[in-house]
């Protein structure tokens, strides 16, 4: 909007005698913005609506149970759904952010092998999540042995969102002004202190921005983990690394397909306790956007 | 510190908030549901067991191995058993690999299943656990269908029905031309091997103009939608949908037979009822958790196929499976 109402005077000269387009443009733009909207509000109400029975404490409290759907919870989905998280971030962030400060300050971009990496990269992040599951369950818990285990399902989803998390950091690197760069260097410091003073801090908030988002993706998938194996019914928490376990979007799948009604009720307070996480982490990355942004 | 090092530290902290949250809450809580035991009584153990016993296949079978597998936990809450949905084949995949304790299944193994095992030098045992009772639906506005011959099942299954077999008067001239809407369950999955070897004569034989689900639920949700709509599924599914959908009686030669828990475990429920398996490796049973956990599974079948809405095992059957368990644990 404040795009739209700034130039206002200039565009409504040279639109003279026009203004029906200029209307119709901007109803279709309004029009767009409430479709996303209206989806998204349906959704959260459908899915409040018919979980509001079973949005209590039990959710969390309880381990899932096949035979007491008036009772189960979905506190294994939510443990698993954290610690896969959490390790996803220790794993993924880390390599993800030194790959894009390499790729966007040291490399040499006319070198073809330069070239070929980033061109990977991007095809990276448009493989279907299920090939990394299939990847997962080849490499990661049958040659290296890891089994099925919190460790597995981690390091394949850190494997997913590092070709997102390494195309925002350049982006968001490659945001920083190069006067920056300019000026720290004519100042006497040398490439890596100009990197960790100036580049790094100036480009926080769209490196947070995007990791989150990334990690949020993370949390929705249910392929990988189907064919990973994790367990659908799992009755205990994960105890560290190497623990069974399960995450909450196979809970939800697992649930859909029971036959008896209050499983599908508990399927939508299971997907409403996953759409806060989701927004949850969502208001982190707004928060730290705003907390850190600089102005040039 | 500079201003940009204190950006870096915030971020780091706020990353190590979320790891800690996520491993300070693993803390266990065995018996935190409210549920007290009620469906199996309690019976002396003896130790306290810990260990796991990882168990996949079958998603049909699994409600009766996750009913097994919480009473199971109040009695021994240390031993964790996960259970997980690979459906019969991907379950036997992982078994054949080592990767899992006991198989469910929905169907009997497979020889290349079994030269797969053997490849890996991995021995096993049949359980049957439970009977299953595949059961064909029609909505509850369909009036004019009560009972179909085998034959009239083929006539519309058979992969040659596909395009020919359109309306339920194709079936029988008595019906009326009502469009015939079928529903079935996808190719992965053991009951739709189980249905196509007894109805059309060949295991995976099949029209494939269905519209085929891997989720139950889809099944009767088309199925009740639909005037003309026919599908099949386990017997749950339609004792849960019972307001919405009508049970076919079957008639394999000796008169209509309705699907209900007497006529499937008695056995005059043909061809379409049909036993669900268990298959616990040779080697996992020597562990004693998973030793302990078959003894329980096999000592209160019945109290647990009625608890997870399975037809139980009759006298007989009921007997083999105990006596079955006693000779693989002195076997190991």
């Amino acid at each position: 909007m404040a795009i739209l109402s700034t130039p206002r005077s200039a565009v409504q000269l040279a639109s003279k005698g026009r203004p029906l387009k200029e209307h119709l443009f901007r109803i279709a733009l309004m029009a767009s913005l409430a479709i996303a909207l209206a989806f998204l509000a349906m959704l959260l109400l459908y899915v409040v609506e018919k979980g509001w029975p079973r949005l209590n404490s039990m959710l969390w409290e309880n381990q899932p149970s096949i035979r007491r759907p008036e009772t189960s919870g979905i506190q294994s989905g939510i443990l698993g759904t954290l610690w896969i998280i959490a390790l996803t971030a220790v794993m993924a962030l880390p390599t993800g952010i030194l790959a894009a400060i390499y790729l966007e300050e040291y490399a040499d971009r006319t070198k073809w092998y330069n070239k070929l990496i980033e061109l990977n990269i991007s095809n990276l992040a448009a493989v279907p999540s299920i090939v990394y599951g299939i990847l997962g369950l080849g490499i990661i818990a049958r040659w290296l042995q890891f089994g099925f285990t919190v460790m597995t399902g981690a390091v394949t989803i850190s494997l997913l969102v590092l070709p997102i998390v390494i195309i925002s950091a350049r982006e968001a690197i490659r945001a920083v002004p190069p006067s920056i760069r300019e000026g720290s260097l004519a100042l006497g410091a040398t490439q890596w202190q100009t990197i960790y003073r100036q580049v790094l801090p100036a480009s926080i908030p769209g490196i947070a921005t995007g990791s989150i988002l990334a990690l949020s993706r993370a949390i929705g998938e249910a392929a990988p983990f189907l064919m990973l194996g994790a367990a659908t019914l799992v009755r205990f928490n994960p105890e560290g690394v190497w623990s069974s376990f399960t995450v909450l979007p196979l809970q939800i799948y697992s649930f859909i397909s029971r036959p008896q009604e209050e499983f599908s009720i508990l399927a939508s307070a299971a997907i409403v306790i996953l759409l806060a996480i989701l927004l949850l982490m969502n208001s982190v990355a707004i928060w730290l956007r705003n907390r850190y942004q600089k102005r040039w | 510190m500079t201003s940009g090092q204190r950006r870096l530290s915030a971020v780091a902290t706020a990353a190590l908030v979320v790891s800690l949250a996520a491993a300070c809450g693993g803390d266990a809580k065995p018996g935190s549901d409210g549920s007290t035991s009620s469906a199996a009584p309690a019976t002396e153990a003896g130790a306290t067991l810990s260990g796991e016993v990882k168990i996949d296949g079958s998603s049909t079978v699994a409600p009766l191995t996750q009913a097994a597998s919480e009473l199971f936990g109040e009695e021994q809450p240390q031993v964790k058993v996960p259970v997980g949905t690979s459906g019969t084949g991907g379950g036997f995949e992982k078994f054949c690999a080592g990767e899992t304790d006991i198989s469910n299944a929905s169907r009997a193994i497979k020889d290349e299943e079994k030269a797969a095992c053997e490849a890996k030098g991995i021995t096993f045992t049949e359980l049957t656990v439970a009977t299953d009772a595949l059961t064909v639906v029609v909505p509850k506005e369909n009036d004019w269908a009560t009972c179909l011959t085998t034959d009239q099942l083929k006539k519309i299954w058979e992969p040659a029905a596909e395009g020919k077999i359109k309306t339920w008067k194709d079936v029988d001239a008595k019906f009326p031309a009502e469009a015939l809407k079928l529903y079935g369950p996808g190719t992965d999955s053991g009951t739709f091997d189980y249905f196509t070897d007894e109805i059309n004569g060949e295991e995976g034989a099949s029209r494939k103009d269905y519209s085929p689900s891997e989720n139950d639920n889809d099944i009767v949700t088309g199925v009740s939608g639909a005037k003309g709509g026919l599908g099949y599924f386990g017997f749950t599914y339609f004792e849960e949908n019972i307001d919405k959908l009508k049970a076919l009686e079957i008639d394999s030669g000796s008169g209509c037979v309705a699907p209900s828990v007497e006529a499937a475990q008695g056995g005059k429920y043909t061809p379409l009822s049909r036993p669900l398996f268990i298959y616990p490796s040779t080697a996992a049973v020597k562990r004693p958790e998973v030793a302990a956990f078959l003894d329980y599974y096999a000592s209160n079948i019945n109290a647990i196929a009625k608890d997870a809405k399975f037809v139980p095992l009759n006298a007989e059957q009921e007997a083999k499976l105990k006596a079955d368990i006693t000779s693989l644990k002195s076997a190991g």
